[in-house]
């Protein structure tokens, strides 16, 4: 009886609760400052801010070949794509045509990119729902990725392979037949996946019909990426404004219409199989050649603006430089697809309860450095 | 549309092009840009999106550009049914009470994105529901993306 005294006197209010920046769910360093009703939401007011290095105002004093190493420290899981972002937009400033090979290859580590960083993404999703197995099993597949960058390039996560004008250095002997295995290896591992999360039932509980977005909402908050086209969006850059050796191979574009976070995952899923696709398309016909063209010591971009879209793992990330003809530029400015992914946060948990959220969150996959910059 | 249609049916919608300020430019660029006296910026804005052979429903990219003497706001349109792109540009001539109305209501993306820009520029968007820093807290001086921001401190001038 001592309940319903409570029930009949305790008068429901809302109130404030900090969720982060510890938080598993939070990926790093972002607080959420939320007003929840008991466990219902009722708003959700990210802070950001806490790793802000003002990489923009410092692109405004360094040469371009020094902005390429401030990218990879945004987005670190999409290293080498940010690198080949900003190496498009010079590159197509100067109007420098890179040989077929630097092409075919950026666009394999492209690939191994965005399943390394899939990878990652499924075992914290896993994690964040309280599966602990995931983590292990994202990590192991990941690290053969990680291999395979350290011969290319010496470096696991903050590449710099790419370079204006094409490649640091040649690939490794090796990499053909390591790519090769990897990707014998991670087929047999993909189904591994589904057994674990994508067939589970409780898992499907937590997801399905949970933080549903709608296709308006999507394109009006900027979403892109697996976010953008588990609503029904078709936003893929890879498809719209292909870089790099994108025009010479197939695949499907991952597109799901439920919206929820279930359908979020799926899309993630798929893009794993499309993945390898595209690099079983090219590994076997890495056209011989240059690995890099000569560029000048002193890169300066003719007076102009510059705009060079890309599609991360997270979505689309754009580059903007505005050039006055000198050897810096004068504004750059990163459109990351992580600012507008968070930015629908809000909307899409609104009325769910606290748990709903910690899922929504992992399947928006957020990486704050990349919001931050 | 190609963007010879587009700046014609763009010219139609005022009366007097020269009063609001439009102009266009191909120039530097690999889109069209447009500029707009910014008291209009809102109302051309607004018939961007919604007229239907534009159609720019996507605001990919805001950004802020500190000239010197004015400061400018550049909007990245891009229609997700045609796939056509074009950027809006408004320079704000008043340095020290930089004024401009807010997108929000038109893209919900760019709640975000005008933050930022205030947040490093110091443009205030009208009737924008949240107007605070975004990645700087809130007692913070000055505005570090303007080009005369300078922190003896903690920022190594080249």
């Amino acid at each position: 009886m001592e309940t319903a005294t409570i029930n009949n006197n305790f008068k429901s209010e809302e109130y404030f609760i900090n969720m982060g920046p510890q938080h598993p769910a939070t990926h790093g360093v972002l607080r959420l400052l939320l007003t929840i009703d008991g466990e219902i939401i009722k708003k959700v007011e990210p802070d950001l801010g806490y790793i802000h290095r003002s990489i923009e105002k410092m692109c405004e004093s360094d040469s371009y070949q020094q902005i390429v190493h401030l990218t990879d420290r945004m987005d670190y899981l999409s290293a080498h794509i940010n690198n080949e972002a900003v190496c498009l937009a010079v590159e197509n400033a100067l109007q420098i045509e890179v040989p077929d090979r630097v092409k075919v290859i950026r666009t394999i580590l492209d690939e191994l990119t965005r399943i390394s960083s899939h990878c990652l993404w499924w075992g914290v999703m896993g994690m964040d729902v309280g599966a602990l197995t995931s983590y292990f099993y994202g990590f192991r597949d990941r690290e053969m990725i990680n291999d395979i960058f350290e011969e290319t390039c010496g470096a696991r996560l903050t590449m710099n392979y790419n370079i204006p004008g094409g490649l640091m250095q040649d690939i490794h002997p090796n990499f053909v037949k390591r790519v090769k295995d990897f990707i014998v290896h991670f087929k047999t591992k993909i189904p591994e996946y589904d057994r674990l999360l994508t067939n589970n039932v409780i898992f499907q509980k937590r997801t399905k019909g949970v933080g549903v977005l709608a296709i308006e909402d999507a394109i009006s908050y900027g979403a892109s990426g697996p976010v953008g086209r588990a609503s029904g969006y078709s936003c893929d850059v890879r498809k719209y404004h292909p870089y790099s050796a994108l025009d010479r191979v197939t695949f499907n574009e991952a597109l799901h219409t439920d919206g929820d976070s279930f359908a979020r995952y799926l899309v993630r899923i798929q893009e794993l199989w499309e993945s390898i696709s595209i690099i079983e398309q090219l590994i076997d016909n890495i056209p011989e050649g240059e690995h890099k063209v000569a560029t000048n010591a002193v890169i300066k971009l003719p007076k102009g603006e510059y705009y060079q879209k890309v599609e991360t793992a997270r979505g689309e990330l754009g580059i903007y430089i505005v050039s006055t003809g000198t050897k810096n530029p004068y504004r750059m400015k990163f459109r990351s697809p992580g600012l507008s992914n968070l930015s629908l946060l809000n909307h899409i948990t609104v009325g769910g309860k606290i748990g709903d959220l910690v899922a929504t969150m992992a399947t928006i996959d957020i990486v704050v450095p990349d919001i931050d910059r | 549309m190609t963007n010879q249609e587009l700046q014609e049916l763009i010219t139609g919608w005022f009366n007097d092009p020269a009063a609001v300020k439009l102009e266009f430019s191909e120039e530097g660029s690999q889109y069209l840009n447009v500029s707009i006296h910014p008291d209009y910026l809102h109302e051309m804005m607004y018939y961007l999106k919604i007229n239907r052979y534009t159609s720019f429903d996507y605001l990919f990219c805001l950004t802020g550009i500190d000239w010197g003497k004015e400061l400018e706001v550049v909007y990245h349109l891009e229609s997700t049914d045609y796939r056509h792109i074009m950027v809006v540009r408004a320079k704000i001539e008043d340095r020290e009470n930089p004024v401009i109305d807010s997108v929000q209501d038109i893209w919900a993306t760019a709640n975000f994105h005008e933050r930022e820009a205030y947040d490093f520029f110091g443009i205030r968007f009208k009737n924008h529901p949240n107007l605070k820093r975004l990645f700087l807290y809130e007692d913070f001086e000055g505005y570090p993306l303007r080009k005369e921001f300078t922190d003896e401190k903690n920022m190594v001038v080249k």
